[in-house]
């Protein structure tokens, strides 16, 4: 049996917890603890905090956040934004996250992905792809959205699992925020070409949107932020909807 | 002195198993130092990465001479993913690398095809899977786990899983897309959990708890 994982994934601009449409237009949440607690104690399987100023202004404000976040945490965590360096990853680590989910940083010097898969682990090394539809194909962005690198995002994916990611978290920018469905195109077609896990993300407005994605878009995990940030749905929602639809998904103790 | 002792090694995340023990009042120390093993009340064998690193962190300090003889005079062990692995023989992972030679058996890798070169599942075996009894046995006869019911949830991390020379050193069994993996092993007082109980929620939690109330031998 193979689980699909449902996690939770907080964009933080320190000290709040924020969301925003295609990465503009942030609006402020609250604290980001006590989101992650609440996710925890509901039954999440994973926790990822992106820290989405980290990257335009180079620095690491969520050490903070993760640190407290971890004290009372006791599922996987995986923080992104702004880490360059393997220096970055160790410290963002002793704060107590479990992997790291690379974007920018990979894309300025790809072989970060080799040296941290090395260092800690491939298990540890989560690379973070924000792809944008252009025509019939898709193109990595960086520093969440607005910049192009060029890249095509299923040569990216391929060349990133060969340099030794050991996971990819893959972000729909277009879809991203919206509630309307993840883009299905785009899951399918870097599944199809990758053997390491993927998460998908990205758009996931309902329970329904996780259905479609893990049975036509073959993803192993799907992030899930405005939904339940919003309230509109609850984690059990989301997982009674999976189990009726017979995707097997990790059955929290009440 | 602390009631457990966890291990150190360079290339495990010790923080997350040293806050789980904290957070439920279990006193714990970190070490590295033979002689701090020696007299450990429990000790904790964490590890992720490779098996070749994480015995190269062991034999630095001659762990694995100490952990055979703490072992032998009955210090409760309990290893965690690679560290339950490097309780071994040995391993096939990049190679063959001589293991602690604890439990009786080798670690092999996990098959991402079927015989017929089909891709059956992904490697590494990532996620939540639930955990039974493994069959030849009625319960789980291993006392870390007396608080987990067959069925539970655990969160796994690894490509590679053991196979046990003696198949009745395994206490319970999870199924990886049509592949068995021993998920918790135990002899005597020996155990070793292939997922992360400091990762793996309340339950996970609750193992933690019920090793550092085992038996000490003091």
């Amino acid at each position: 049996m193979r689980n699909i994982r449902l996690i939770a994934r907080l964009d933080v601009k320190a000290p709040n917890l924020v969301k925003g449409v295609q990465f503009e237009g942030l609006r402020k949440l609250g604290d980001p603890n006590e989101f992650a607690e609440r996710y925890y104690l509901e039954g999440i399987d994973e926790i990822y905090y992106e820290d989405i100023v980290a990257s335009l202004y180079e620095r690491n404000n969520i050490l903070e956040i993760v640190a407290q976040t971890t004290r009372n945490i006791f599922v996987p965590v995986t923080v992104g934004g702004g880490l360059r360096t393997v220096e970055d990853v160790a410290a963002v680590l002793r704060a107590g996250a479990d992997k790291v989910a690379i974007n920018t940083g990979a894309i300025k010097s790809p072989e970060i992905i080799t040296e941290i898969s090395r260092r800690f682990g491939s298990q540890c090394m989560v690379l973070s792809i924000q792809a944008k539809k252009n025509h019939d194909d898709w193109e990595a962005f960086y520093d969440n959205g607005r910049e192009r690198s060029g890249l095509d995002v299923i040569e990216w994916a391929r060349r990133g699992q060969n340099l030794g990611a050991g996971e990819i978290i893959l972000t729909s920018v277009d879809q991203e925020g919206t509630g309307t469905g993840l883009d299905i195109d785009l899951v399918r077609a870097v599944t199809d070409v990758v053997d390491i896990p993927v998460v998908a993300s990205g758009g996931l407005g309902n329970p329904d949107h996780l259905v479609d994605v893990i049975n036509y878009g073959n993803a192993d995990a799907v992030a899930i932020a405005t939904a339940l940030h919003y309230q509109q749905f609850s984690l059990r929602e989301f997982r009674e909807k999976c189990l009726k639809e017979h995707i097997s998904v990790r059955v929290p103790p009440n | 002195m602390a009631e457990v002792t966890v291990i150190e090694s360079k290339i495990a995340n010790l923080g997350s198993l040293v806050r789980a023990f904290e957070t439920i009042g279990v006193t714990v120390e970190v070490s590295k130092d033979p002689r701090v093993i020696c007299k450990a009340r429990r000790l904790v064998l964490p590890g992720v990465g490779a098996f070749a690193a994480g015995m190269d962190e062991l034999k630095k300090n001659e762990l694995n001479f100490v952990l055979g003889d703490v072992v032998a005079k009955g210090t409760p062990l309990l290893g965690i993913c690679l560290g339950m692995q490097l309780l071994l023989d040995s391993s096939e992972e990049n190679g063959v690398t001589r293991g602690l030679g604890l439990i009786q058996g080798k670690v092999i890798k996990i098959p991402s095809v079927n015989t017929f070169g089909v891709r059956e599942r992904k490697v590494p075996h990532i996620g939540w899977s639930a955990i039974f009894p493994s069959s030849k046995k009625q319960g789980w006869e291993c006392s870390s786990l007396s608080t987990t019911d067959s069925g539970d949830f655990f969160y796994f991390v690894h490509s590679y899983r053991v196979s046990l020379a003696n198949p009745k050193d395994s206490s319970a069994e999870c199924d990886y897309s049509g592949v068995a993996i021993t998920a918790a092993l135990s002899k005597n007082n020996i155990t070793g959990l292939q997922f992360h109980p400091e990762r793996s929620g309340p339950k996970g939690l609750e193992i933690l708890r019920a090793f550092a109330r085992s038996d000490s031998i003091d």
